[in-house]
């Protein structure tokens, strides 16, 4: 279980988050939804420790993240990044096997390709592409590679950030069918940030939204149509009238 | 309020180049800790060697070998001046084993080296590819910056040794084609002149300089700013920075080895 008590974070004037409680509970899929800008990354760089909050509270199973063995800490954690975040200069599989590469969970070269290239399977795609690199895929591979080196070890928790931002409406649906399938199949904590309410739905257990640094509304995606919260009505009816603000 | 504003902007100018300077030193104190603790990355590391030594090479030894050739021909026409063009050979080799070599080495590699590193390792922090590598339990400071500061550490002196042979190659090809002066005798006279000294303290300074010039490229690409102009302002930052290190601690080292 993941939770976050009274979590501050300012960059200079700006206050991103003013106070965020939230609970994950283990084995659920947790959405973060909120327009942009309003700290969604920043909470998500709070939890693994990219970011340092100045006040608050943050614990992965009772243990406060900021005492944790780090690697061990972060050896739990599978992330896909927005961009997906592939190393350029390492091919497909690598990037896949990476944790298994190098540092406490290195296996010999073999295995781990093996792994890397059943991985791909599992997000769709062909053994071929192992030894392509990066810039040879395109926007909707590279964000399965992603996927793909997101749970090559077998993470308890994964995290994904803006995962069909940039990709094509059909891409977008077989991304977000992927990543459910493999959150049930693995039984994984998830947390995932967007603004695609598509995404939402076919993704999350539990919904929060983030608004003015607090979290506004939480509770399950069921329950998010027949919300009365303004902000939540608004945000999820892509309405521009309403009580949050929108420069025009 | 208009006469303290000038003073205001010198003291904003100085405290931010202060906390540079700090910033900067921490991170070389932190990359010097981090080469000595596991893990070691050597496959990171002999693609740095490959990337700032043997790919230097025709750059380094170019200029070394124009600069030897036309150092030869400001030393025939000074000397003869005072009737000392026998000179040249000794002059050569100690100018370019001394200074020429290291300095026009390292500013080369500045250029070549700072530049690329910084515009590397900025594009993978605009593209999170940093963050990507602290999530997957990589240190970032062991796995980019000690394997290329190290790299830089031991192939600049190596590219100085190389390029201080091709300068007084330079030298000696100018000086027995044009200015007349006996092969065996050219050579007989650099060798007879140069001291081990004059090649070591160069070497050291090429070390030096390796170790400022991938440091200064590791530091700002590590804090590049954002997107495609925070990328090139840390490039630009990264050889303005190693330049104007290698030229002061080229004056600091030269105080320290040869001031009487």
């Amino acid at each position: 279980m993941i939770t976050l008590s009274d979590v501050h974070k300012s960059f200079g004037a700006n206050k991103v988050l003013q106070g965020v409680n939230l609970t994950i509970p283990t084995g659920e899929s947790m959405v973060i939804i909120g327009g942009s800008g309003t700290g969604k990354s920043v909470l998500l760089k709070c939890i693994l420790g990219l970011v340092t909050p100045e006040r608050g509270r943050i614990e992965i199973d009772g243990e406060d993240v900021t005492r944790a063995d780090r690697d061990a800490f972060l050896a739990r954690f599978g992330m896909l990044f927005q961009g997906a975040a592939l190393f350029d200069s390492l091919t497909v599989w690598q990037n896949v096997a990476f944790r298994l590469l190098r540092g406490a969970q290195k296996r010999p070269k073999a295995e781990a390709r093996e792994v890397a290239i059943e991985k791909l399977r599992r997000v769709g795609l062909k053994p071929e592409v192992a030894d392509l690199f990066p810039a040879e895929l395109s926007g909707g591979m590279q964000k399965r590679v992603g996927l793909a080196r997101a749970i090559a070890a077998e993470p308890e928790i994964i995290f994904f950030d803006e995962p069909t931002t940039g990709l094509d409406p059909i891409m977008a649906g077989v991304i977000n069918a992927l990543i459910r399938e493999i959150v049930v199949e693995m039984g994984v904590t998830a947390m995932t940030i967007t603004h695609d309410m598509t995404s939402v739905r076919a993704i999350a257990d539990r919904v929060a939204m983030l608004h003015g640094g607090l979290v506004r509304w939480t509770g399950p995606v069921g329950e998010m149509d027949a919300s009365s919260d303004p902000y939540l009505d608004q945000f999820i009816h892509g309405r521009a009238e309403g009580p949050i603000e929108s420069v025009r | 309020m208009i006469l303290t504003r000038p003073l205001s902007i010198t003291g904003r100018l100085t405290l931010g180049f202060l906390a540079g300077i700090g910033r900067a030193t921490l991170f070389a104190a932190s990359t010097v800790a981090n080469l000595v603790r596991p893990p070691f990355y050597w496959r990171e590391f002999l693609t740095a060697l490959m990337q700032v030594g043997y790919f230097s090479l025709p750059v380094v030894g170019m200029t070394a070998f124009f600069t030897g050739g036309a150092l030869a021909l400001q030393i025939y026409s000074g000397g003869a001046r005072f009737n000392a063009e026998s000179v040249v050979p000794s002059i050569v080799a100690i100018g370019m084993a001394r200074e020429l070599g290291p300095v026009l080495g390292g500013l080369m590699v500045a250029a070549r080296v700072a530049s690329s590193i910084a515009a590397e390792i900025g594009t993978m922090k605009v593209t999170e590819q940093i963050d990507a590598l602290v999530t997957l339990s990589t240190n970032p400071m062991k796995y980019l910056t000690v394997p290329r500061v190290l790299a830089g550490t031991i192939a600049v002196p190596i590219l100085v040794a190389v390029g201080d042979a091709i300068g007084i190659f330079g030298g000696y090809v100018v000086g027995v084609n044009r200015l007349g002066f006996n092969s065996s005798a050219y050579l007989k006279n650099t060798i007879d002149y140069l001291q081990t000294w004059d090649v070591t303290s160069g070497l050291i300074k090429g070390a030096v300089f390796g170790f400022l010039v991938t440091l200064m490229g590791c530091y700002y690409g590590m804090n590049s700013g954002r997107g495609a102009q925070g990328v090139g302002t840390a490039t630009k930052a990264a050889v303005v920075a190693a330049s104007i290190l290698i030229l002061a601690s080229n004056y600091l080292l030269t105080t320290l080895f040869f001031a009487q």
